[in-house]
């Protein structure tokens, strides 16, 4: 671990001025993400910016949604009651999440802005341009069962770990954040960015700006959804592939379709295309068949994550049949539905 | 006879030292301190092989004036020169790593520099600023692709049988027979993880004398170490390990962070700790990958006609790594025809270590997948199978068994299990989602008796302390000391104070093979005898005693009295016994060891069998294990809880085997890439579900003195094949390469996929 200057910001626009005044400057909320990758060297912040003090701990919810401050720790979203009745597949993937421990301490703008898990760019012998760019990608070739299967560049093939981004993509969630020049909505479909050629940058923040919160508008489904996450353990590991699944079934037709997908992609990956072709015919397998052909046309694997392409087409059909009917995954039951 | 309330063995006594544990009293070894303490870190390499060119330490020491030393293979103090005095009780053959001795890079992650500072932080923080330039060659890790360079080890570790001779016509046998089977199995390297990480914490005296707080499986082995390396007199050293927080076999042998704090403690006259991240214990040790094939053939009947396993396992290119993988496979069941070969192929890694029933944790992955296969084409029910071939024999050695009350374990353990209503078909079960499969596997392990020694003091008031440098790497070896002492001198658990963990206590060896509680367990027995005839001794300067006629077997001690065991009336005060000595204590010492000619005539194996439920979630490749029934034959349970406790441990070490554990390594670099315990998957709190551990009857009057067989192992034997086994029952796909992960599954997967919406 490196020597830091510490901060306690007093205001988002103090912690913002911090942000843009150092560019080695880091924001830390719960640290569950940041410390451990300090501890790596993989992370050398000259500043940390602590924004603990920031209002920015309620749920907040209107007509016209719900807002979620970038301090709510995972657990408390994941347990609040109105987070439960209007949008109980965010509060499901939250559970499929980490540990309670972790969430207890982990909050929502720390989950949004977790870094990868891939091997490399934990790993400071190894060249990763991410963690340094232009260095090159070790995981390309190497070991990479955890990488990603869609939208991978040359650069990288890493994946985007969080649960709770798979749903809130699903959901369509509008990130609000504040930087030098005020305060923008980001889409969150916009947020999380492809590698491509340039994987330093996990997100579409612009330097010195912050979020703090998450709006979730319109309606989501009280039934037919699911967050159905497959992992090396039935608990405490990340998605290999996880689905999220939002439906709008009337009279047996679906009138809206929303999928997003976890861990094959440096973001969660929703195809809107595709989700077209569910979307005004009764629940079938043609259906799903024409969905996932087009989804997962891009698909390719990296040799130790070849199977994951089966996977997401598997995890895809259940998810879809959970939702269709109405029986969600519920995260505490370790035999899927 | 004892009544039932004042017997100690056999009960189940919580451990004595559960509270200083839980409440955070117990000290590990990188929880001592004195004021001025230095504190060390490692530099790891960061290359598989080559060698070192530069090591630039300037940048660490501009930015941390605190520190006091820097040592690499240049600068580092002298230390022993012949290989000899680096083997410590356990090492294979070979040479024996040195940590800093030249520019040579063995392994991933060995220790090239060793940065000593004024706190942990600074020397950790200087540590990451050192560079090292290596000249590197391309490493060879991957076990695969060397299988045709294996070799026969020349020359044997100590304590590990080499495989038999062939005996019969094996080959002949397996060509003319009714049925046979012949597959490859496959093992990854596994590590131990224990919680604690490993420390050292060494006390530099006012006269330049060691105390040395280790995290090890044998203060006396420790100690050892450091007097040979470092040429120090026995009395300058004294290394402690009254707590150790698992270990698991990584313990055995001296590991680098000892090497390194002692040194530097010498060569700085100052007090220093190191205590490794998790990132180096992973470089550390490892259960090793194997590449495995068994084949079996059987008659009409089901009998086994041959029976041939050959094992190619990795090792790393310094030294010959051996286990006891192969034989298993000749004694676990009765068979004329067997051959059982056993190589090692060198690989650019450190040395594996012993990991929970090393070699049979392995092997009988091997052989008790191989056995299910057999079931299945010869058409019989795997446990039927097994019992078939059953044998009260050790044919590889030619020897009687002490006892083999294995059959109580098919029995009790089926009738536990509900083996009976099992659908002899694959895919036979199903509810909802899950295809549903049952499979067991024997477990075996070598029960085995090594020197120990013990020291009892029984005082006039009752009290009662025992000594031994016996380790309790977790598993209960405080308690049962005590209640062996507490039940031989008749007064409370409470009232005996347990004194192990430290070098300078009487001689015991590694704690490991599962030996622990029947050695030391004896050599307290013994002691606690040695004191019978002590009092014994002193009641008979009487004349007039009246036990005057008696000997020491017919004497019992019972509420503080030396009396006859027939008759309680004829009786002695132990207390007025010791004031006519003019003494205020009793102290003996008790030695036990292997009796040599009861075992040219005996071997001596704990016993298992174990049965597994899992459900597949058929579509998804999802495993989950539901159930699992261990009864175990293990001769006398001293303490049926921290007894359970130990199956339980072996059982779930069993499921991270079948389903999670396994080091990803890059083979274009060598390096272990899940190096932390996020990445590299044990079993969560959700992954275990019932476990049900069964002890069946076992007497046994020659395993060791008290009965005693040893359980720390035989608890992970056979899960593997079990789980791997059940998977098959419930899908109809065999896997043979451990961990079964999601892949595999869905690899052997040929059916097409549920389509229905
Ligand atoms: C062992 C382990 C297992 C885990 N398993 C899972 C899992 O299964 N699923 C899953 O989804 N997650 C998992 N996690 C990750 C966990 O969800 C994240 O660590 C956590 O959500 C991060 O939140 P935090 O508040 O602690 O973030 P921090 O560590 O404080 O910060 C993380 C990053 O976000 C930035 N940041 C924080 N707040 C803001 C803000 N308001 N605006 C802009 N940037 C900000 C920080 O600068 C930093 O770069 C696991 C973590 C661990 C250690
Ligand atoms: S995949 Fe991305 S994060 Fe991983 S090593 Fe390559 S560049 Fe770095």
């Amino acid at each position: 671990m490196k020597r830091f200057d510490y901060l306690k910001a007093g205001s988002v626009a103090e912690a913002v001025s911090a942000l843009a005044a150092h560019p080695k400057a880091r924001l830390i909320a719960g640290g569950t993400n940041l410390v451990d990758l300090m501890k790596y060297d993989v992370e050398a912040p000259g500043l940390l910016v602590d924004i603990n003090g920031l209002d920015l701990k309620r749920i907040e919810e209107s007509e016209n949604g719900t807002r979620i401050g970038a301090l709510v720790t995972n657990s408390d979203l994941a347990y609040h009651p109105g987070i439960n009745r209007r949008f109980p597949l965010l509060a499901s993937a939250l559970l499929a999440g980490a540990s309670p421990q972790l969430r207890n301490a982990a909050t929502a703008g720390g989950n949004l802005n977790q870094r990868t898990r891939c091997y490399y760019f934990y790993d400071t012998a190894t060249r990763c341009n991410k963690r340094q760019p232009g260095s090159g990608c070790d995981a390309i070739g190497g070991v990479t069962r955890i990488h990603a299967i869609l939208g991978a560049s040359d650069s990288c093939i890493a994946t985007h770990p969080s649960d709770m981004c798979v749903a809130l993509a699903a959901l369509d969630a509008v990130v609000e954040v504040e930087g030098p020049n005020g305060r923008r909505d980001i889409p969150i479909l916009d947020y999380h960015r492809l590698p491509g050629e340039t994987p330093e940058r996990d997100n579409t923040l612009s330097p010195g700006e912050m979020v703090l919160g998450i709006r979730l508008e319109g309606e989501a489904s009280p039934r037919h959804h699911t967050y159905l996450k497959l992992r090396d353990r039935l608990s405490y590991a990340f998605a290999l592939v996880s689905a999220a699944v939002d439906l709008k079934i009337e009279d047996g037709v679906v009138r809206r379709a929303r999928v997003a997908l976890g861990g094959v992609a440096h973001k969660p990956w929703r195809d809107l295309e595709a989700e077209s072709l569910l979307v005004g015919r009764v629940p079938s397998a043609d259906a799903t068949d024409a969905f996932i052909a087009r989804l997962l046309s891009g698909a390719k694997g990296q040799g130790g994550n070849d199977f994951k392409i089966t996977l997401a087409e598997r995890v895809i059909r259940r998810a879809l049949r959970q939702a269709a009917a109405g029986t969600p995954q519920l995260q505490h039951e370790k035999a899927i539905a | 006879m004892l009544t039932n309330e004042r017997r100690q063995v056999g009960r189940a006594v919580p451990r004595i030292e559960g509270p200083l544990k839980a409440t955070g009293r117990a000290a590990y070894a990188a929880e001592h301190s004195e004021p001025g303490l230095l504190h060390g870190a490692a530099v790891p390499a960061t290359i598989a092989r080559g060698r070192i060119l530069e090591i630039d330490s300037r940048a660490a020491k501009v930015a941390f004036p605190g520190i006091v030393a820097i040592y690499t293979h240049e600068n580092r103090p002298d230390a022993a020169w012949l290989d000899r005095s680096w083997q410590d009780d356990t090492a294979p053959p070979g040479h024996t790593y040195r940590p800093l001795q030249n520019d040579r890079v063995l392994f991933d992650g060995q220790p090239v520099a060793f940065v000593v500072a004024d706190s942990f932080e600074n020397a950790r923080d200087a540590a990451a600023l050192i560079k090292v330039i290596y000249e590197r060659d391309v490493p060879e890790t991957d076990l695969s692709a060397k299988l045709a360079e294996r070799y026969e080890p020349p020359k044997k570790r100590n304590g590990i049988s080499p495989p038999p001779e062939p005996r019969g016509k094996p080959e002949q046998a397996f060509d003319e027979a009714h049925v046979t089977i012949s597959a490859d199995y496959f093992i990854e390297n596994e590590h131990h993880n224990p919680m604690e990480l490993f420390a050292t914490t060494v006390l530099y005296g006012e006269d330049g004398s060691l105390t040395v707080y280790d995290k090890t499986q044998g203060s006396q082995n420790a100690q050892k170490f450091v007097c040979n390396v470092f040429s120090l007199k026995q009395d300058k050293v004294t290394v402690i390990n009254a707590y150790v927080g698992g270990a698991f076999g990584s313990g055995l042998r001296p590991r680098h962070q000892l090497f390194l704090a002692v040194m530097a403690s010498l060569d700085l006259k100052r007090s220093v700790r190191f205590e490794m991240s998790r990132r180096d214990m992973f470089y550390l040790s490892y259960r090793p990958a194997m590449h495995q094939t068994v084949s079996l053939a059987a008659d009409a009947e089901g009998r086994l006609t041959a029976v041939m396993h050959d094992t190619v396992q990795a090792t790393s290119r310094y030294e010959d790594y051996q286990e006891v993988v192969v034989n298993w496979s000749g004694l676990a069941y009765r068979c004329d025809n067997v051959k059982l070969t056993y190589g090692l192929a060198k690989l650019d890694a450190a040395t594996p270590g012993d990991m929970r029933a090393p070699g049979a944790a392995s092997g009988l992955f091997a052989l008790e997948s191989a056995m299910d296969e057999l079931s299945y084409a010869a058409g019989l029910d795997p446990l039927e199978l097994r019992r078939r071939n059953f044998v009260h024999f050790d044919q590889n050695e030619n020897k009687q068994l002490t006892s083999k009350a294995l059959r109580a374990c098919y029995r009790e353990g089926a009738a536990r299990f509900g083996w009976e209503r099992r659908k002899p078909a694959p895919r036979a079960m199903r509810e909802g989602h899950e295809l549903i499969g049952w499979g067991m596997a024997t477990g075996i392990w070598e029960a085995q008796l090594q020197s120990a020694k013990a020291r009892v003091r029984l005082s006039a008031n009752g009290q009662v302390i025992v000594q031994a440098a016996a380790s309790d790497i977790g598993t209960g070896t405080y308690t049962i000391l005590a209640q062996i002492a507490a039940e031989a001198l008749d007064v409370l658990v409470e009232e005996v104070s347990v004194q192990i963990g430290q070098s300078d206590l009487p001689e015991t060896s590694v704690e490991g093979g599962s030996w622990t509680a029947a050695s030391s367990g004896s050599a307290v027995d013994a002691a606690c005898l040695a004191i019978r005839q002590r009092l014994l001794d002193l009641a008979q300067k009487d004349k007039a005693s009246p036990l005057k006629e008696a000997t020491v077997e017919e004497v019992v001690i019972r509420g503080g009295h030396l009396r006859l065991d027939v008759d309680p009336k004829a009786s002695v005060a132990i207390s007025e016994l010791m004031a006519r000595a003019g003494e205020t204590a009793i102290e003996e010492e008790g030695e036990v060891g292997p009796d040599a000619k009861q075992m040219k005539k005996f071997a001596s194996y704990t016993h298992s069998a174990c049965f597994v439920e899992v459900r597949v979630d058929e579509e998804l490749g999802l495993v989950r294990v539901t159930r699992v029934v261990s009864a175990v034959a293990a001769g006398r349970i001293l303490n049926p809880k921290t007894a359970r406790s130990q199956i339980l441990g072996g059982v779930v070490m069993g499921l991270g085997m079948s389903l999670h554990e396994e080091s990803m390594i890059d083979h274009r670099s060598g390096r272990i890439m899940n190096h932390n315990l996020a990445e590299y998957h044990v079993p969560a709190h959700a992954d275990i579900h019932d476990i049900d551990v069964h002890f069946v009857q076992e007497f046994d009057n020659k395993a060791s003195p008290i009965g005693v067989k040893g359980l720390g192992e035989i608890g992970i034997c056979g899960v593997a094949a079990a789980v791997a086994n059940a998977i098959f029952h419930a899908t109809g796909i065999r896997i043979r390469h451990l961990p079964i992960t999601i892949d595999k599954i869905l690899a052997g997967d040929k059916t097409p996929t549920d389509r229905a919406a």
